[in-house]
């Protein structure tokens, strides 16, 4: 499935600096993908953490919702990121 | 068993289920669910398998105050009820009730990770939801503790309508409450809390938000960060030391598979020869001594010489994958095995398959992705499982000289050994390329990997896992091995003539043999041998025992040379190099063929995979022979 890059969405988690926090966004990923990562705690509004990566730089290691989750730097670039808190609208 | 007419009114229906009261076991990936499985039900458990698909699954009996038996079930983890894997949609199918042979359990046990509970309570939505008595369980709670976090579980069970107990599985504190909560199960019907309606939630993110509320009743502290995970994992995935340890690991699970097993091979090997001169010495001469010394004997007991270093790899798995560092292997991994097409994922069965293929086959169900499972089905069995080291020692110890080649750290024998698994790997490295680029060729997957908090194994846990695997071995040496081994000892002594079995080579056997020698003449191979490589369609090892008979009853009058004797006589240097790199293609192995038909649901890709091996396995033994036959 070829996936539909989202221009003017700003910043991925595939940018974070190792130590950085920042909150999610939006998934800009296939359905059954983003349902995966949001079962694992990936939800719009939560708070990740850029926790480190493999040997290499890749995968990265992210600290979302009281785990470690190890991601491809190609998904991280699909999970878009903001400095602020998402307001109520965008929650729902 | 089948009196569960004590059930009705509210509780679900029982009445008439073969299995009695069962219990469902669920929760995430990590929550310790074994090991709260193997608290309850110990010794009293065995592996099954759900018709139709061939995921693994432990059933157990807790015996209840009235003597009843209750059967807990360990189901396959599960994040979500939206099922993605295979693992996933058995324990979906259970908990509705779409599972046949079993039906709707009679109860659920919910295991959730106490330290991480918000997060866990998410599933506990829609497994609530389904109205079934449920007990939730709070695991972990030494380490909540500890780690400074805390819960009421009181105050959860009001929030969710069903009772609570926050337990610890590994020190087992606390689980006297799970089996009061199960006798309760068989004694009376126990029916879901009444009145308590529970809200369908529909989105994850309205999940999480009730989850989060209903922690805060719970009055729920998280725990401070795993500090000590931490900072393991700042020298496990380090950019140096990292890979480093990844290797060291990687060779001592190798090095202690080798030398850790021998002395306990060299005393099984012992005592199955010591037990078969002592049985023929007892049994008057006759046809029955020679079948059950030659045959029984001579044929199972080679195999079951193998079962300390199978049993060793296995426990090697178990604590790399019980403490955690298997997660981190799997994502150190990643990058290697994405360059041939693969997932990290893939790590963890393709490490198994060192030991057998058949589980490794049957850990693939953890790729969620579908053809990064079919691949990883594909090459499994390229990689140089135990079954066939018994071959591989045998033609080494016979014709390769131990000439050392760096001192004393590597001798010739060692490093033709090496050589024969490194040639698997690449065959399963260059299939995997093959598969990518021409069927199984799609943009790049996913990969996700949690990773646990580091955890010191229980010791319980292993040695449970451990006997299964020996059950399971020595299920197979006697059945399929002992089968092939009486049936080739009978072929090898029919037909009769004048009141005495033939010859070995005018024996059906033998003219089955020679009916195959010129297809396989060219690859040094004679009609022996011939015998051997059908034989091994049932298991590789079967090889050994087979030729152990053929020279067995071939020099039945004289003192009987030891095997490698009698191979040195039969085979030319190239003929056994041919049949080394025969056995590291060719998929001689009817399990394996029969676990890939049953994990991919259908004949063809087994059918495919067979041909595929077993073409490499004839032309790669051509070519070595005749290369051989050239330069000597």
């Amino acid at each position: 499935m070829q996936l539909s890059f989202n221009k003017g969405g700003g910043e991925t988690l595939a940018q974070l600096r190792t130590g950085d926090r920042a909150y999610l966004h939006r998934l800009d990923l296939p359905e059954e993908m983003s349902q995966r990562l949001m079962e694992l705690g990936f939800l719009p509004g939560t708070i990740v953490v850029a926790a480190g990566s493999a040997p290499g730089g890749d995968p990265r290691i992210f600290r979302v919702d009281g785990s470690d989750i190890a991601l491809r730097r190609d998904t991280a670039s699909r999970l878009y990121i903001s400095a602020q808190p998402l307001s109520e609208a965008e929650l729902l | 068993m089948s009196d569960s007419g004590s059930c009705h009114g509210a509780a679900p229906q029982t009445v008439n289920r073969k299995a009695g009261h069962y219990i469902a076991l669920v929760g995430p990936p990590n929550a310790g669910k074994s090991t709260l499985f193997n608290r309850l039900t110990g010794l009293r458990q065995k592996v099954a398998n759900f018709p139709g698909v061939t995921v693994e699954y432990h059933v157990g009996r807790v015996r209840d105050e009235s003597g009843r038996d209750l059967f807990v079930v360990d189901l396959p983890g599960i994040y979500s009820m939206t099922p993605r894997s295979e693992d996933e949609k058995v324990t979906h199918d259970v908990l509705v009730g779409a599972n046949l042979s079993l039906g709707k359990p009679d109860a659920i046990i919910l295991i959730l990770d106490s330290t991480n509970l918000q997060r866990h309570l998410v599933l506990a939505a829609p497994v609530l939801a389904l109205g079934m008595p449920t007990l939730v369980v709070l695991n972990m709670a030494d380490d909540l503790a500890a780690r400074g976090g805390s819960v009421d579980p009181a105050a959860l069970a009001k929030e969710i309508g069903a009772p609570v107990a926050l337990i610890s599985a590994s020190t087992g504190e606390g689980v006297e409450r799970v089996t009061h909560f199960l006798r309760g199960t068989g004694a009376r019907p126990i029916a879901p809390a009444p009145k308590f309606v529970f809200p369908i939630l529909q989105t994850l993110p309205a999940r999480r938000r009730w989850a989060g509320r209903v922690g805060l009743q719970a009055g729920y502290t998280a725990p401070a960060p795993p500090e000590w995970t931490r900072r393991l994992d700042r020298v496990f995935l380090d950019a140096v030391a990292g890979p480093l340890i990844f290797l060291i690991v990687v060779l001592g699970v190798f090095q202690g598979i080798f030398t850790g097993a021998q002395p306990m091979m060299d005393g099984v090997e012992h005592l199955i020869n010591w037990s078969g001169g002592l049985l023929g010495s007892y049994l008057p001469e006759g046809v029955f001594r020679s079948l059950l010394v030659e045959g029984v004997w001579g044929g199972v007991g080679s195999v079951v010489v193998f079962l300390p270093q199978i049993l060793l790899l296995f426990l090697f798995i178990g604590i790399l994958e019980d403490s955690g560092y298997l997660a981190r292997a799997a994502v150190i991994a990643d990058r290697t095995m994405a360059r041939v097409g693969l997932q990290g994922k893939a790590f963890i069965p393709l490490l198994s398959a060192y030991a057998c293929a058949v589980p490794a086959i049957m850990a693939t169900r953890t790729i969620e992705d579908k053809r990064d499972r079919l691949a990883t089905v594909l090459i499994a069995p390229f990689m140089t499982c135990s079954a066939r080291l018994p071959i591989y020692t045998l033609l080494i110890a016979a014709f390769v000289p131990n000439t050392p080649l760096l001192g004393q750290f590597l001798g010739l024998q060692a490093a033709v050994l090496l050589g024969l698994y490194v040639l698997g790997f690449i065959a399963a490295v260059g299939t995997a390329l093959l598969l990518r680029s021409s069927v199984l060729r799609h943009a790049k997957t996913m990969f996700v990997m949690e990773l646990p908090p580091y955890r010191r194994p229980s010791v319980q846990t292993l040695l449970l896992r451990l006997m299964d695997r020996a059950v399971i071995f020595l299920q197979r040496a006697g059945t399929v091995i002992l089968l092939v081994s009486v049936g080739l000892w009978i072929l090898a002594h029919l037909p009769y003539e004048n009141g005495k079995p033939p010859a070995i080579e005018q024996s059906i056997a033998g003219q089955i043999g020679r009916a195959v020698e010129p297809v396989i003449l060219p690859l040094g191979f004679n009609w022996k041998i011939g015998i051997g490589l059908i034989t091994s369609l049932a298991a590789r090892e079967v090889i050994v025992g087979t030729l152990g008979t053929i020279y067995g009853i071939e020099n039945a009058e004289k003192d009987s040379p030891p095997l490698i004797e009698s191979l040195r006589k039969d085979l030319t240097p190239g003929g056994a190099y041919a049949l080394m790199i025969f056995f590291a293609f060719a998929m001689q192995c009817f399990s394996t063929v029969a676990i890939v038909r049953r994990e991919l649901g259908s004949w063809a890709w087994p059918t495919v995979q067979f041909a595929y091996m077993g073409f490499l396995a004839y032309f790669g033994a051509l070519l070595t022979n005749q290369v051989w036959i050239a330069f000597r």
